[in-house]
């Protein structure tokens, strides 16, 4: 069966569309069922709130439908834009992309969902405090949503950069491991990320006089859950730009695809991990902020050893792009 | 594109390096994680016994790195060795 390149491209295109808005809308509504659940449980326990607590509900739902609306945007943009075909390398491209966008947006839709659904608790339970509990679902939530935005950077610069005058092998590895990278990388530190945002709100509700250093320790953790997603968009630039000598063998193309598997499902656990960490550290903080510093310092070294597997992925991910 | 035997062979390899480290990572990243979030609230309850606590986190965290270790080795000896 001899295809033509138009053919190829079209199939990679529309594949990718399909994988995209399929595993994009996974995360989203996982998230806002979560928001939508506590907040019923909110209203139930005090209804007079109900206003309050229902456009908390929205707002915090609103981010994590982001996620999944760059998805469909992705998806849209595969299915109908007109790419100039420069050549077979796009079809690689376009797949990448999809995948890319497609798993990335998981991660960050079921993390915006747990601050949305505290702070509707941390509402009926607290309502004078529903500024400052707002306040930080929409911090939590943002920060939640970075490893969504670098999927959908890395996905259009996949759809939109020229690779025309690389070769075909390996180079369709490459960038197909560059959106792998990116795209299963960013489950792990979007999770982790709402973990913290959603033990912030929960801490706040309940004691209100520390959320200074709950927020503090919040972001901190955070920070550190984004680390995951960050060695996964390394790996993607290293991939999608780094120059490869014409070859006709498979294995530099395996190599490749392999170094964007292992970046990629490599920084599912240490993101849920190091946010786990982050989320005891936030939660207790609340409830014994005289010891705040120690707390930080004990999620801080927990944190560290969750890191190391990812960083043993990147490793490995380095090795096989660059040594053998 | 001509594949030969040897050239096959080793593609195999690489992707099994990839998924070795690539799904390795996920179990002790969460398991970590998890007994770093029960330190914290261990800590939280008994501020004290920090130095105690600390220290039974940071084994149970290197027991939990033993198959993480596993998956390295394994990556390694299918990069270099086989």
């Amino acid at each position: 069966m001899g295809f033509e390149t138009q053919t190829l491209v079209n199939m990679a295109a529309y594949l990718g569309g399909g994988i995209a808005m399929g595993s994009g809308a996974i995360g989203a509504a996982i998230g806002e069922g979560y928001t939508a659940a506590l907040a019923n449980e909110a209203v139930s326990r005090n209804t007079k709130l109900s206003g309050d607590i229902f456009k908390s509900m929205l707002v915090g739902q609103a981010i994590a439908e982001s996620a999944s609306i760059f998805a469909l945007v992705i998806a849209i943009l595969l299915l109908f834009l007109d790419i100039p075909t420069t050549g077979l390398l796009k079809a690689a491209a376009l797949l990448g992309a999809g995948i890319c966008m497609g798993f990335g947006a998981i991660g960050s839709g079921v993390g915006s969902g747990f601050p949305g659904g505290q702070s509707c608790k941390g509402i009926s339970r607290q309502p004078k405090m529903t500024g400052r509990l707002t306040t930080n679902m929409l911090i939590g939530s943002a920060v939640c949503q970075t490893p969504a935005i670098f999927a959908i950077v890395v996905a259009l610069m996949l759809m939109f950069i020229d690779f025309g005058d690389a070769p075909l092998n390996p180079t369709w590895a490459a960038l197909l491991g560059a959106g792998i990278s990116t795209g299963f990388a960013a489950i792990g530190s979007g999770c982790g990320g709402g973990l913290a945002a959603g033990a912030s709100c929960e801490g706040i509700a309940r004691h209100p006089e520390t959320a200074g250093k709950v927020t503090t320790t919040m972001l901190v953790g955070q920070a550190v859950a984004q680390t995951a997603s960050i060695f996964g968009l390394l790996v993607s630039f290293i991939l999608m730009f780094k120059t490869y000598p014409e070859t006709s063998s498979l294995s530099p193309a395996m190599a490749l695809l392999g170094a964007g598997i292992s970046m990629g499902f490599g920084g599912i656990g240490p993101g849920v991990g190091n946010g786990m960490a982050a989320e005891g550290a936030v939660r207790w903080v609340a409830r014994n902020v005289d010891h705040a510093g120690e707390l930080m310092r004990t999620m801080l070294v927990g944190q560290a050893v969750s890191q190391s597997t990812a960083i043993y992925a990147m490793v490995i991910s380095l090795v096989l792009i660059f040594v053998v | 594109m001509a594949i030969e035997g040897a050239d096959i062979v080793k593609a195999a390899a690489f992707i099994g390096a990839g998924i070795s480290m690539g799904f390795g990572a996920i179990g002790p990243g969460v398991g970590e994680g998890m007994a770093a979030a029960k330190a914290c609230e261990a800590i939280g309850k008994n501020p004290e016994e920090a130095g105690l606590l600390t220290r039974t986190m940071l084994v149970g965290q290197a027991v939990a790195e033993s198959t993480g270790i596993y998956s390295l080795v394994i990556a390694l000896l299918l990069l270099f060795v086989v």
